[in-house]
């Protein structure tokens, strides 16, 4: 691949890292990461992934800017409040970096097509950066049956948590979690808050495991989950194994189809009362 | 007896179930908390079956959403 003069300059500070170089920030440039949900983690996500240079980048979401989204979601402004939050976060990201191409997808994800989504552009990487749990085993599940990397991760208020899953190499989400807790058993961050940087400091890691995949350099979350109290300023790097009777990746399989926990048209309903 | 619990030691009096450790501890949110005994993810269902020994490492794993909206 031929750099531009423009791209020499704009990645210089990676090209002249040893574990990037130029073939790493080639790498990087065709390299093609699906982001789901534009909030609070795939806000900041997006938008490293984007300044690093990373050739295609997939939104997805169906909700529009809403002003409470701005103390968190980075890649939205003031200016964008009702516009479908894919669109937001396309034009943000084609004003910090022309050599991405964003595509956007207007959608709440569900059993129907999550799979069609992931493999639209054959996406390297997906980062979960959904808000809800039936999202986020729905995101697991696919990724484990059609083999693809993710990277999950939650907050709320002073507190977060990620993790990698790499198919064939280590436990996946529902090794851990095993099922969605039951709906309002958990509180979300419109019912508990989340302190703004909270995305910030999850999603950047997120972007940076989804960086050092597609390099191929370094040692992903994969086999840990990465727990941060903010609080306490406290991370911890919790060994997490394969569970033998994980329904969807361990030995006896019984999941082989993806499961809607929950209509998104329910949710939709419930977000405009 | 000591014990290991989310990277801090704990002194308990004696061996628990998982079971009866999440109520001597107190643990937040037991109902829907995922233990992890020795690197070993527990099913729900052996929670009362299994029993927390001296030098054990237990680790409390939590739910957590958040993200989008």
């Amino acid at each position: 691949m031929n750099f531009s003069n423009e791209q020499l300059e704009r990645y210089s500070r990676h090209i002249i890292l040893k574990e990037v170089g130029a073939k790493g920030q080639e790498k990087i440039l065709n390299s093609k990461v699906l982001i789901v949900g534009t909030g609070g983690l795939g806000a900041p996500a997006a938008m490293y992934l984007a300044a690093a240079g990373v050739g295609t980048i997939g939104l997805v979401d169906y909700d529009k800017v809403d002003l409470s989204n701005l103390q968190r979601q980075i890649i939205h402004r003031t200016k964008d409040i009702g516009k479908d939050k894919v669109i937001s976060g396309k034009e943000t990201i084609n004003e910090m970096n022309p050599d991405v191409n964003v595509i956007t997808y207007h959608e709440w994800i569900s059993s129907k097509n999550i799979i069609d989504i992931i493999n639209d552009k054959d996406y390297d990487f997906i980062i979960d950066g959904t808000d809800n749990f039936p999202a986020k085993f729905l995101i697991n599940d696919a990724c484990v049956l059609i083999k693809k990397p993710f990277s999950h991760a939650g907050i709320i208020r002073f507190e977060g948590q990620t993790m990698t899953y790499v198919p064939g190499e280590g436990p996946c989400y529902r090794c851990v979690f095993q099922d969605p807790p039951p709906k309002d058993a958990v509180p979300t961050c419109r019912q508990a808050g989340v302190l703004g940087v909270m995305g910030g400091i999850i999603g950047t890691i997120q972007a940076t495991e989804a960086l050092k995949y597609i390099l191929g350099v370094g040692e992903l979350l994969t086999g840990y989950l990465l727990t941060f109290d903010a609080l306490k300023m406290e991370f911890r790097k919790i060994k997490i194994s394969k569970r033998k009777s994980c329904q969807v990746c361990g030995i006896h399989p019984s999941i082989k189809e993806l499961i809607d926990y929950m209509k998104p048209q329910c949710d939709l309903k419930e977000d405009h009362k | 007896m000591n014990i290991k619990v989310n990277g801090n030691d704990q002194k308990i009096d004696r061996e628990y179930t998982v079971k009866e450790l999440l109520d001597v501890l107190n643990v937040k949110m037991k109902e829907y908390v995922t233990v992890q005994l020795n690197d070993e993810i527990l099913s729900r269902d052996d929670f009362d079956k299994i029993i927390v020994k001296d030098g054990d490492t237990v680790e409390f794993l939590y739910y957590m959403g958040g993200g989008s909206r």
